[in-house]
């Protein structure tokens, strides 16, 4: 660059002939001079902002651009991604604690139509019928030539079928996938697993949810696929759950019931082996539930676990095992059960007459309620209250079953003297048999609180202690003694020495004014075996009535009783207890103190 | 010197280039052989489910105890009863037979004694 030099000589020397200030052309060049500067560094700028202004012009085009690419385009699954071929399966398997499974996902199809697509209308309304008689044919046809661009035909195909339709011909007729829960052991275990539905659908897929049961309490685990499809494991035994089932819907018929449940619970874990209620339901088609009539009737109703009833003299344990506690009797003790014993307007009777008294060992085994109610005042209400508090009968169950949270015990309004006098007897208190069973099980596993579940746990897992191991030993002993001598008598199986407790309780009638006079409710409470109890079996008849005799018998002796005897003999082979001979009691020598 | 860097330099571009090109048809037809093997992977997963639900629908007990019910005259099966338990020490072993004596000794001399 060739700079002008800011005192150019020639025009110097003519400025002095003039007379002119020469300084006045050195200013002047510098002002050329910086004038020229600044227009260079101007367009220097500008250039520059207009590089960057480019440069964030197609920054800010290619994200938009990309913005829309992504908007608009269909969403694909990342090729390279190792969890691809998990993902199909959605809902994880349910099996039993020995892996066997209880219910599992298949793969199937739905079938919808696409009216604007058909070609014979009438003549694939025609043949659909043909294929599914439960289609209405008029419906369908006024579908298929309607304005409907879109219906569902049916949910589920079996492959046979797919084909059937299939061969029909029509374009307008399209398969979407579907996953589907099987029950593949059809009724059994009914109650626990409940059943699924389709939640949200779509034409390729649906979600798969739980409706009932153990399928809607851990449904959103068993949805997860972040838990890898692991399958759930639950506490029952298949083969002693099918076992319990066979025996117990013999015993419903031979005994005339309309309803029975059975409860096979571990004593030391607390895991149910068995819940059976019948009558049952097959959960791949799960009915409706009921409109009318009484809920109760239904078979979807699980009586195990909802239904709360008045459980009878299969509470007089509790009385006399917290006087045993509380040092009030002990087995020798004897209880005043002269009766009728008045109380106000009310009379507590016997089912025969006892005599004047009873040794509290013989309240339980001759099922005496005016011994028991004896027994029950010397503890009163508030400890009474305390102790059946913590064997679990104030709260519901809290066992793995959306239905279970609904099933809180019934208890008097005002807990009277009166009350505590019937509630001992099992009169007045409303649990169900899955609370008598926990309870049983605290007796059983030596005085520890045991919170029923139906997942299979890996070990041990005793509650807090709710009686010495003494009194739990005692009370187990009264027990057995109700088998081997009492009320109890037809459930003796030998090899297996049950101890336990019938309960026979009235129905109260459904406006709520008294008890039927024929319509009970029977109870057998047992745990087996008496010297080493492993398992507590709980089995409630609605309604039975025995009539090999001459007049119809209900008591729970007599219907409950030989049907537990059954269950057990069947049950405790599967269960691997191998018959013992029972250890017997030493001539003479009772311990009464430590 | 210059020019022959500049023509080895394109040359290794045009080399790369197409070093390149034959990775990215590698890479994509190592993609499509993934994508099959993750749909066989599926379909066979898919396969051993079904198996798995048609096994256990095989097994459910009531068809078990129908089929045991069919074939009792051949098989003669009944439901475990307890009786059934069996202690080890009331299995039969074969006596064994006692060794042959083949040269006897005489361990008390009764003749000695006066």
């Amino acid at each position: 660059m060739i700079r002008t030099p800011l005192r150019p000589l020639a025009r110097i020397l003519q400025a002095r002939d003039r007379g002119e200030n020469p300084d006045a052309i050195e200013r002047e060049n510098i002002r050329a001079r910086h004038e020229e500067m600044r227009d260079r560094a101007r367009t220097r700028a500008e250039g520059r902002l207009l590089v960057l202004g480019l440069f964030f012009l197609c920054a800010f085009a290619v994200i938009g651009g990309r913005m829309g690419v992504l908007a608009n385009s269909e969403p694909s699954e990342p090729r390279t991604s190792v969890a691809g071929a998990d993902i199909l399966a959605q809902r994880a398997d349910i099996v039993d604690r020995k892996g066997r499974i209880l219910a599992t996902n298949f793969e199937t199809h739905s079938l919808y139509a696409q009216p604007q697509q058909m070609i014979e209308p009438e003549r694939t309304a025609d043949e659909l019928v043909k294929i599914f008689p439960d289609l209405d044919r008029e419906r369908l046809v006024k579908d298929f030539t309607g304005k409907r661009k879109f219906l569902w035909i049916k949910k589920k195909l079996s492959p046979e079928q797919k084909q059937a339709v299939h061969d029909i011909g029509e374009p307008g007729l399209l398969f979407g996938p579907r996953e589907m829960r099987l029950y593949p052991n059809g009724k059994l275990a009914a109650h626990v697993l409940g059943g699924a539905s389709f939640g949200r659908e779509g034409v390729h897929s649906a979600e798969v949810i739980g409706v009932a049961g153990i399928e809607k309490f851990y449904d959103a685990q068993l949805r997860d696929p972040a838990n890898g499809h692991e399958p759930l494991t639950l506490s029952l035994d298949l083969s002693v759950q099918a076992a319990v089932e066979r025996v117990l819907f013999g015993g419903m018929k031979l005994m005339n019931a309309k309803g029975a449940a059975a409860i096979v619970m571990d004593v030391q874990t607390g895991e149910l082996i068995t819940l059976a209620s019948l009558p049952d339901f097959d959960p791949n088609d799960r009915p409706r539930p009921p409109t009318k009539g009484n809920a109760s009737d239904s078979p979807l109703f699980n009586r195990a676990v909802q239904g709360v009833y008045e459980l009878g003299s299969t509470f007089k344990i509790f009385a006399v095992a917290q006087a045993l506690e509380l040092g009030l009797v002990n087995p020798e003790t004897m209880v005043d059960t002269r009766g009728p014993l008045t109380w106000g307007r009310f009379r507590i009777r016997d089912f025969h007459d006892y005599g004047a008294q009873l040794t509290a060992t013989k309240v339980i085994v001759k099922s005496s309620n005016i011994g028991t109610a004896r027994i029950a005042q010397m503890i009163g209400a508030g400890r009474q209250q305390e102790f059946l508090k913590s064997l679990g009968f104030f709260d519901p169950t809290g066992v793995e079953l959306v239905e279970a949270a609904g099933a809180k015990p019934l208890l008097p309004p005002k807990w009277s003297e009166l009350s505590t006098m019937t509630i001992s007897y099992g009169h007045g208190l409303s649990a169900s048999p899955l609370h008598l069973a926990s309870a049983y099980a605290t007796i059983a596993n030596g005085g520890h609180k045991v919170t029923p579940t139906l997942l299979r746990q890996p070990k041990g897992q005793l509650g807090p202690a709710v009686m010495s191991e003494q009194t739990a030993a005692r009370s187990m002993a009264m027990l057995r003694k109700v088998v081997s001598e009492g009320t109890a008598s037809l459930g003796d199986v030998q090899g297996y020495a049950v101890a336990g407790k019938t309960g026979t309780a009235d129905k109260p009638k459904v406006n709520g004014r008294g008890y039927y006079e024929d319509r009970v409710i029977a109870t057998f409470a047992s745990a087996f075996p008496a010297h080493d109890p492993k398992y507590v079996l709980v089995v409630s008849l609605d309604e039975p009535v025995e009539t090999s005799g001459d007049i119809p018998r209900r008591t729970a002796g007599w219907t409950a009783v030989p049907v537990a005897a059954e269950i057990i003999r069947r049950v405790a082979p599967l269960l691997g207890l191998r018959p013992e001979i029972e250890p017997g009691e030493l001539a003479g020598i009772t311990l009464t103190s430590n | 010197m210059r020019s022959l860097f500049y023509v080895l330099t394109a040359l290794s571009v045009i080399g790369l280039a197409f070093w390149a090109y034959h990775e990215n048809y590698k890479t994509q037809e190592a993609q499509a052989r993934a994508e099959h093997l993750q749909q066989q992977i599926g379909l066979e997963r898919q396969r051993l489910r079904m198996l798995r639900a048609e096994w256990a629908y095989l097994n459910r007990p009531e068809r078990l105890r129908d089929l045991a019910e069919i074939n009792f005259d051949r098989l003669g099966l009944l439901p475990l009863q307890p009786y059934q338990f069996g202690k080890i020490d009331q299995v039969s072993y074969p006596e064994q037979e006692p060794l042959p004596i083949t040269n006897p000794v005489d361990v008390i001399n009764m003749e000695g004694h006066p």
